[in-house]
């Protein structure tokens, strides 16, 4: 089992995210008394009585203003059986290009709903998108329980309001996630109380109707893979970063390409193709400064040391030749556009995949998702602001790209604006959006 | 290549654990801005984070000599080791080290000391000013998350605009591993390879891969006094006031930082084992326990960051 778990929260707003976030942290014992004095201190300062968690997160002056979040941030907790990089990112849908970035990374997503509130329309959306990144495992939190059945003559009432309402959330959210592809192993739902600690760090006594594991235990025991990639289908994909020449008198001749390993994994030995140019050439060595590795896989950086003198530079991708990828100079794409200004047919932009970024113009426009619906519409004029939609996209240098679906670093992209340069989309090669409108991924 | 070698390959590749993802990751980053940049720099202040971050560089272009050089903004209130060490690290490595000193922006009348004798604040203008005039366009520093709330919200690759500020609202998305560092002339990125450490990695990856650091990090005995619950070393910053005794004591850093605001911890911890229990132990956060900087007000260090400060 892999010692880390890279996870992100979402939701809408006011569904209690940062409390619920604080509370993982107070209750992990990752806050310290100093940063537990400032909480309590401003907490008094706005007239409340019990210290607000949600400031343990929500730092920024705006934030506190407006008691929202507006920014990812990222949080590190630990319990002995593992360590913890948590995205918090914010509800507003103004900032769903956050719980993009924040997702993009994360082997788990903690979606927060309203128990009160039910499966909304941010809910959807947000699924959708993390249907669409490939979001390993979900967890959907089903929050502020203990405000349900308050006007309940009985305790015994009350629980029985609460299991009804949780069941009824659990039901919708469950089909919902069928029907965006996951299946039921890899979807818990939870009730919780962020504010009262209930089910997160252990089992509440409130909840005789839910028998499963706290939201922590959950944490701690979820399996995951530790590359993040999504699958193992696909073979060694080694995007080059940087050629190491030293020049040295120690090492005159010393010619090495750097880069961390996106999928698969190399030996020296290992017959390779290099993309786009198709030459083959063996490995030589796997060079480290800590020595030579005898194999390595995914996710470390290491210099490969070819057996012969290619012509080799940035961006290339060295790959296993049996399964490597066709570079494409004109492919179909599914995006989330982020940028402020919408996206038309015949936009040309920046496109960055693996390590290289070369010039892309955007062909057509042919389908725009519809979060509510689950579906698509053909052939919009334009994609806005959180739109997801599918695009034909050309480069002027091919990429060496696997589908998104087999693996989430080589079927990644990004779109920039060339002026700016900004980030306008998160893209995903191939098909992905059909696949999350039938539900087979 | 079948699906069994891939699976077998897998099996037995337990070493690489969270730090080993970490360093990967650091690299990484080093790499990429390697490639896309015309001309890094590396922020260098002698402390144990961006002593890590240069033993991350150094290794992420090894055997070639490091790309870049180092900037340090020394505010003229630095403990004498922490000089010494960073000049024993340059020469060691055969570095190059710009200085900015904001001693030199007093002197001509640049910058004015503050009524209470802070000197960090006053590294913005120095340092923004050496970033202008060596027209650097990447700025690696040792900055962690855990470290501040308003740190939490960093981007790995955090744009700056002309003046050197932070809009925490206009951040980027980051996603993926896709790093994206496009910038107007003028403007440059700050990048953070340390982004996902904590301190507790820190001090492992220390111990792990025996990094020497300035000898303050480790227990001394050390003529200090109290102020504000925090031991303070004697220096030019001034000290100690009237009622604040000079005693000698066993005592250690947890961060680097001025001389004036940064304070030293009682401690026995003599080695990076005793220290690694130690932080693991404790029930402070290095900044709250050490650092007056960051007690100013609650938004402290997002006031300063917008201005252009780390």
């Amino acid at each position: 089992m892999s010692d880390l778990l890279r996870l992100a929260t979402a939701g809408s707003v006011d569904d209690g995210k940062s409390t619920l976030v604080g509370r993982l942290l107070y209750d992990t014992k990752s806050v310290l008394a100093d940063q537990i004095d400032a909480v309590t201190r401003a907490s008094v300062d706005k007239g409340l009585s019990t210290p607000d968690l949600s400031l343990l997160v929500d730092g920024l002056r705006a934030e506190r203003e407006q008691g929202i979040t507006i920014d990812v941030a990222y949080r590190y907790f630990a319990t002995p059986r593992r360590s913890f990089v948590l995205a918090d990112t914010p509800g507003h849908v103004q900032y769903t290009r956050n719980t993009v970035s924040g997702a993009s990374t994360a082997q788990l997503v903690i979606l927060l709903v309203d128990a009160r509130k039910g499966v909304i329309e941010q809910t959807r959306r947000h699924a959708a998108v993390l249907a669409l990144l490939g979001v390993p495992k979900l967890v959907l939190a089903v929050n502020k329980v203990d405000l349900i059945g308050g006007d309940e003559p009985s305790e015994q009432a009350q629980q029985a309001a609460a299991a009804k309402v949780f069941a009824e959330i659990s039901a919708e959210f469950s089909h919902l996630t069928r029907t965006l592809g996951w299946s039921d192993e890899d979807v818990l739902e939870i009730p919780v109380s962020a504010l009262r600690g209930d089910n997160i760090a252990t089992r509440s006594d409130k909840t005789p109707y839910y028998s499963g594991p706290s939201l922590i235990e959950h944490l701690e025991s979820v399996p995951v893979d530790a590359d993040n990639s999504g699958t193992h289908a696909v073979g060694l994909r080694f995007p080059v970063q940087y050629v190491i020449r030293p020049r040295t008198p120690e090492y005159p001749d010393y010619r090495g390409y750097a880069g961390q390993i996106a999928a698969g994994s190399v030996a020296p030995g290992d017959e390779v193709v290099v993309l786009p140019s198709g030459i083959r050439t063996t490995i030589e060595r796997i060079d480290t400064p800590d020595g030579e590795l005898a194999v390595a896989q995914a996710g470390r950086s290491v210099t490969l040391v070819l057996a012969d003198d290619v012509d080799i530079s940035r961006g290339d991708t060295i790959a296993s030749p049996g399964d490597a990828p066709e570079p494409l100079d004109t492919f179909d794409a599914t995006v989330c556009w982020l940028g402020d200004k919408p996206l038309h047919p015949g936009a040309r932009l920046l496109l960055k995949h693996g390590t290289r970024t070369t010039q892309a113009i955007v062909g057509a426009l042919t389908e725009r998702f519809d979060e509510q619906r689950l579906a698509a519409e053909p052939n919009p004029d334009s994609l806005a602001l959180n739109d997801i939609g599918r695009i034909s996209v050309r480069v002027a240098e091919p990429i060496a790209a696997d589908d998104y679906r087999a693996n989430r670093h080589t079927g990644s992209f990004l779109l920039i604006d060339p002026a700016g340069g900004n980030t306008l989309a998160a893209g995903l090669v191939g098909d992905v959006l059909t696949a999350v409108e039938v539900g087979t991924t | 290549m079948t699906e069994a070698t891939i699976t077998e390959r897998s099996v037995g590749l337990s070493d690489f654990d969270t730090l080993a993802a970490l360093e990967s990751e650091a690299i990484h980053i080093f790499r990429e801005v390697a490639g896309e940049f015309e001309r890094p720099v590396i922020l260098f202040s002698g402390g144990k984070d961006s002593t890590v971050l240069l033993h991350l560089a150094l290794k992420a272009f090894w055997p070639a000599p490091l790309p870049f050089a180092l900037l340090h903004v020394d505010t003229g209130h630095n403990l004498p080791e922490v000089l010494d060490f960073r000049d024993r690290v340059v020469e060691k490595y055969g570095l190059r080290l710009h200085v900015a000193s904001v001693e030199d922006y007093l002197g001509d009348g640049r910058l004015t000391e503050r009524p209470d004798g802070i000197r960090n604040p006053l590294q913005t203008v120095p340092l923004l000013d050496s970033i202008g005039a060596n027209r650097f366009d990447a700025v690696f520093g040792g900055g962690r998350r855990d470290e501040e709330r308003s740190r939490a919200k960093e981007r790995i690759f955090s744009l700056r605009n002309a003046f050197g500020q932070w809009d925490p609202k206009r951040q980027r998305p980051e996603l993926w591993n896709l790093y994206n560092g496009r910038h107007a002339p003028g403007e440059h990125v700050r990048v953070f390879p340390l982004s996902n450490w904590t301190e507790l990695d820190i001090w492992r990856y220390i111990a792990r891969e025996n990094v020497e650091l300035a000898t303050i990090y480790y227990a001394h005995q050390r003529p200090v006094y109290q102020r504000d619950g925090m031991w303070m070393t004697p220096g030019v910053w001034g000290g100690p006031r009237d009622g604040e005794v000079l005693e000698t004591r066993s005592v250690r850093y947890r961060t680097v930082g001025d001389g004036s605001t940064t304070g030293a911890i009682l401690s026995d911890a003599a080695d990076n084992e005793a220290i690694l229990a130690e932080v693991a132990a404790s029930r402070l956060t290095e900044r709250g326990a050490t650092r007056g900087d960051d007690r100013v007000s609650e938004a402290a260090m997002e006031d300063r960051k917008r201005e252009g400060y780390f």
